[in-house]
C-alpha cells in the first residue's frame, strides 16, 4: 500500500466513524422531532437528551478531522470539492451551528416556550443537515466536481444521486439512532421506551434498505461508474451490509439482546467501506486519482504519524468516556 | 484607492474578507472559555475541595455549567471556520493544504480531547469521586493549551511562511512538517494568544461578579467569584505586556511592513518616534503625539535602529496602515489601562488585605471584561490586516486565494443573521441562568456532589426519589 493510499484508508475510516457515531446522533434530532407535543414526547425527548448529551460534542469531531486529513493530504481535491459544492456545504455549516447551539441551548434553559424553540431549532437541524452532507457526497460520486475550474454551483448537488445520497443519509441516521436509543432504554430498565424504539427502529430499517435499492436504479442511471463499482469489486461488501441489515430486522423483531447494535453499525460501514471501493482508485471520480491528488510524501508521512498520536491520545480517552456514559455514571448536569 | 488595488479584479474578495473577518471575530470571543475559564473553574473546584469551601464548590459547578454552554457554540463557530477555509479560500487550501494543513490535524488532537474531557466533567459533577471529577479537568487545560498552540502554528506560518520550496513550475515542494508548525512567529504569537485567552476570561467572568457587588450583593459568594479570575487575569496582565513587547520586535524582524504600518512609519530611517494615535493622509502622519526615538529604542533597544518604513514597499504590497495602527494602540492602550486596574488591587490588597473600597474600582472592574475583549480583536485586526495584502506572507495574494463562487454576498448575509440570533440567545441563555441561580440560592447549595442522580420509570430522579 502507498502512503496516499494509506491516508485515503485514514480519511475514509474517519467518515466510518462520523456517518456511524455522527450519524447516530444526528438521527437522535429526527426522533426528537416526530416525537410529538411537549407531553408525548417528553420521555422520548429526556432519553435522547440523556443519551447524546455527553458525547454529541466528540461524535462531530470526526467531521473536523475528515475535513483536516482532505485539506492536509489531499488539498487539490479538497479545493476542488470546496469550490463546487459551495451552496450545500455552507448549508451543512449552518445546519451544524444550529443543531449544536440549539442543543446546548435547549439544555440551558427551563422554560417550556424556550425549550420547544430551541428543541425545535436542534431537530430541523438534525435532519437538514445529513442531508446536504449526503447530497455533497453524491456530487463528488457522481462525478460532477472539475478540478481546475469550478462546476456548476446548483445541479453539482441538486441532481438524482445527490437527492438519493441525501435522503439516504437521513434515513441512515434515524436507523442507526433508533437502534442505539433501543439498546439505551433497555439498559436503563426502560421496557415501555425500548418497545417505542424499538418500533422505529424497525420501520426505520425497512425505509433505508427500500431506500438503497431503489437508490442503485438511480445510480446506474446517473452515476454508471459508481454503480458497476458496487455490482463488482465491491459487490462482496455490498451483499455483508444487506446481511447484516437483515439480521438487524430479525434481531429487532425477537427483542434479542446481544449484537443488535453492532450488526446495524457493520450494516452501516460496510456500505460506507462498498462506495470507498467502488471508487477506488479515484478521489474525485473521472478527475483525480488517489495518487494523483495527494500531497508530497513528506507531508503524508506526517498526517500517518498524526493518525497514530490520535490512535494514542483519543482512543484511551474515547473508550473511557463512552464506559462512563454506558455506566450511566456521566448523569444530568 | 489602496482598496482598489487590493480587489484587482477579484469580486468575491471583499465579501469572501468581510464572512471570514466576522465570523473568526465572533469565534476568537469564545476561545477564551474554551482555553482559559476551564482552569478557572478549576481554580474554584480545587479551593472548595482543599478548604471544605462550599462557596468555591457551587461557583466551580456554575461556571462548568456556563462553560458547557460556551464550549458548544464556540466548537459550533470553529466548525464553520474549518468549511469556510475551504469554500473561502480554495486557492489557498489547494496549493498549501499540504504544507500547513498539518497543524491542525495536531489541533484536531487536542480538540478532541478537550471535547471528551470537558463532557466527563460536565457530567460528572455527580457521578464521579470528588478527586477523579477534579483529576478529568486536567487534560481540559491541557488540550486548551495545545489547541491553541497548534491554531496559531497555523497562524503563525502565514504571517512568517517555512518549512517547503516552490518549484519553478509554482508546485509545492520539499515539505518539512516540523519546520512548517514551528515558524519564527510561532513563540511570541502563542505566547500572546494564550495569555489573552487567560486575560479575557479572568476579566470577562470577573466583571460578571463585579456587577453583581455594585448591586449590593457583597457576600462571599460574589467576592470569591470576582477574586479568582480576577486574580489569574491580574497574573496573565504583566506577562502580557512582556510578551507583547516580544512580539513586536518579532514583527520588526520578520514583517517589517507590517510594522511599519503598527508603527505608522513612512519613511526608512533611524531615530523614529513612537507615534501614539495620529493617522496617514497623503502619506503623511497627521496629529498624535510623537516620542523621539522610543519606536527606535524599543525595536532595537537604541535610537539608532533603522526601521523600514511603509514607502520602501509598492503601494500595492502596503497593508491598510491606518486601521492597522489604530487597532494596534487600542490594544496597547487597554492593555496598561488593565495594568493599571491589576496594579489598584494589588496596591489595596498590600495595605489592607482588601478590595479597594472605592466603588470605581468596581465600576472599572465591570467594564474591564468588555475591554480585554475590545483589546483581543484589535490585535487580531493587527496580525491579520496588517499581513495583508498577502494570505501568505510574500507567497501567496489573498486574491489569488479566494473563491470564485459568486454565492458569496447570500451566504454573508444569512451568516449574518444567524450568528446575531446566535449571539443574542447565547447572552440570553446565560443571563436566565443566573438569574435561576439568583432566584434559586438554594439551588444545589452546598451539595455538588450529592445525591445520584437515576433515569428511572420516572425519568431523572435521584436517591429519594425526588425530581431533581
Amino acid at each position: 500500500m502507498t502512503a496516499a493510499d494509506a491516508v485515503a484508508v485514514v480519511l475514509w475510516l474517519g467518515v466510518t466513524l462520523y456517518v456511524v457515531f455522527g450519524g447516530a446522533d444526528f438521527g437522535t434530532g429526527f426522533w426528537d422531532l416526530v416525537a410529538g407535543n411537549a407531553a408525548r414526547g417528553e420521555r422520548p425527548r429526556a432519553l435522547i437528551d440523556h443519551a447524546i448529551g455527553p458525547v454529541w460534542e466528540a461524535n462531530h469531531v470526526w467531521l473536523i478531522f475528515c475535513l483536516v486529513v482532505l485539506w492536509t493530504g489531499f488539498p487539490r481535491a479538497f479545493a476542488a470539492v470546496m469550490s463546487t459544492l459551495y451552496l450545500p456545504l455552507s448549508l451543512a455549516a449552518l445546519g451544524i451551528v444550529l443543531r449544536g447551539a440549539g442543543f446546548a441551548f435547549r439544555k440551558a434553559t427551563k422554560e417550556t416556550a424556550g425549550r420547544r424553540a430551541y428543541g425545535a431549532v436542534f431537530a430541523v437541524s438534525s435532519i437538514l443537515t445529513p442531508f446536504f452532507l449526503g447530497a455533497t457526497l453524491g456530487g463528488i460520486a457522481s462525478a460532477r466536481v472539475p478540478l481546475r475550474t469550478a462546476g456548476n454551483l446548483v445541479t453539482s448537488w441538486v441532481n438524482p444521486t445527490s437527492v438519493f445520497v441525501g435522503v439516504l443519509a437521513v434515513a441512515i441516521c434515524a436507523y442507526l439512532a433508533a437502534v442505539f436509543l433501543t439498546i439505551d432504554a433497555r439498559r436503563l430498565g426502560e421496557a415501555s421506551l425500548e418497545r417505542y424504539f424499538q418500533r422505529r427502529a424497525r420501520a426505520a430499517a425497512v425505509v433505508a434498505g427500500a431506500a438503497a435499492i431503489v437508490g442503485l436504479f438511480v445510480l446506474r442511471a446517473d452515476a454508471p461508474d459508481l454503480y458497476r463499482g458496487l455490482t463488482g469489486k465491491a459487490l462482496p461488501l455490498v451483499v455483508v451490509s444487506v446481511v447484516c441489515g437483515a439480521a438487524v430486522l430479525l434481531l429487532l423483531a425477537r427483542g434479542a439482546r446481544m449484537g443488535t447494535r453492532l450488526l446495524a453499525v457493520g450494516a452501516v460501514a460496510t456500505m460506507v467501506w462498498a462506495w470507498g471501493l467502488a471508487q477506488h482508485p479515484y478521489l474525485l471520480p473521472e478527475t483525480l486519482t488517489v495518487a494523483g491528488g495527494a500531497a508530497v510524501a513528506s507531508t503524508l508521512r506526517a498526517i500517518l504519524v498524526v493518525f497514530v498520536a490520535a490512535v494514542v491520545i483519543v482512543g484511551p480517552s474515547l473508550a473511557l468516556l463512552f464506559v462512563l456514559d454506558q455506566r450511566s455514571r456521566l448523569d444530568a448536569a | 484607492m489602496v482598496h482598489l488595488v487590493l480587489l484587482g479584479g477579484a469580486p468575491q474578495l471583499l465579501p469572501a474578507r468581510i464572512q471570514m473577518a466576522f465570523t473568526l471575530g465572533i469565534h476568537i470571543i469564545l476561545v477564551p472559555f474554551g482555553v482559559a475559564f476551564p482552569a478557572i473553574a478549576l481554580l474554584a473546584n480545587d479551593r472548595g475541595l482543599r478548604k471544605g469551601d462550599p462557596e468555591a464548590l457551587r461557583l466551580a459547578r456554575r461556571w462548568s455549567k456556563a462553560m458547557a454552554v460556551l464550549f458548544a457554540v464556540g466548537a459550533v463557530t470553529g466548525t464553520v471556520l474549518s468549511f469556510e477555509m475551504g469554500l473561502l479560500w480554495p486557492g489557498l487550501m489547494g496549493r498549501f493544504g499540504g504544507v500547513f494543513g498539518l497543524p491542525f490535524a495536531v489541533e484536531g488532537i487536542f480538540f478532541f480531547a478537550e471535547a471528551i474531557f470537558i463532557a466527563i466533567y460536565i457530567y460528572g459533577w455527580e457521578r464521579l469521586s470528588p478527586r477523579a471529577h477534579l483529576w478529568s479537568g486536567a487534560p481540559i487545560v491541557l488540550s486548551g493549551i495545545g489547541g491553541s498552540a497548534s491554531v496559531i502554528a497555523a497562524n503563525a506560518w502565514m504571517n512568517t511562511p517555512q518549512g517547503f520550496r516552490l518549484a519553478s513550475d509554482g508546485s509545492v515542494v520539499d515539505v518539512h512538517p516540523l519546520d512548517a508548525f514551528f515558524t519564527p512567529a510561532f513563540g511570541y504569537e502563542f505566547a500572546h494568544m494564550l495569555l489573552a485567552a487567560y486575560m479575557i476570561a479572568g476579566f470577562m467572568v470577573a466583571s460578571v461578579y463585579a456587577m453583581g457587588m455594585l448591586r449590593g450583593r457583597r457576600d462571599r459568594y460574589h467576592r470569591l467569584g470576582f477574586l479568582i479570575p480576577f486574580v489569574v487575569a491580574a497574573i496573565a496582565t504583566p506577562l502580557q505586556i512582556v510578551a507583547g513587547d516580544f512580539a513586536a520586535r518579532g514583527i520588526y524582524q520578520d514583517q517589517p511592513i507590517k510594522f511599519a504600518a503598527q508603527e505608522l512609519v513612512t519613511r526608512t530611517s533611524t531615530h523614529v518616534p513612537e507615534t501614539l494615535g495620529g493617522v496617514l493622509i497623503d502619506g503623511e502622519v497627521r496629529y498624535g503625539i510623537k516620542i523621539p526615538s522610543l519606536a527606535s529604542i524599543l525595536a532595537g533597544f537604541g535610537p539608532g535602529t533603522r526601521i523600514t518604513g511603509l514607502e520602501s514597499a509598492p503601494r500595492i504590497d502596503r497593508p491598510p496602515a491606518n486601521l492597522v495602527h489604530l487597532a494596534f494602540d487600542v490594544m496597547v492602550a487597554v492593555g496598561f489601562l488593565l495594568l493599571g486596574l491589576v496594579a489598584w488591587l494589588a496596591l489595596s490588597w498590600w495595605r489592607r488585605r482588601d478590595l479597594p473600597r472605592s466603588r470605581w474600582f468596581l465600576r472599572a472592574a465591570t467594564l474591564a471584561g468588555a475591554a480585554s475583549v475590545l483589546a483581543l480583536e484589535a490585535g487580531w485586526i493587527v496580525t491579520e490586516v496588517g499581513r495583508q495584502p498577502w494570505i501568505v506572507y510574500g507567497v501567496m495574494r489573498t486574491s489569488e486565494a479566494v473563491t470564485t463562487s459568486p454565492a458569496i454576498w447570500g451566504s454573508f448575509t444569512v451568516v449574518v443573521a444567524v450568528y446575531a440570533a446566535l449571539a443574542i440567545t447565547a447572552v440570553l441563555v446565560l443571563r436566565g441562568m443566573s438569574a435561576r441561580w439568583q432566584r434559586d440560592e438554594a439551588d444545589e447549595a452546598g451539595l455538588p456532589y450529592g445525591p445520584r442522580l437515576r433515569f428511572g420509570p420516572e425519568g431523572l430522579t435521584d436517591d429519594t426519589g425526588g425530581r431533581p
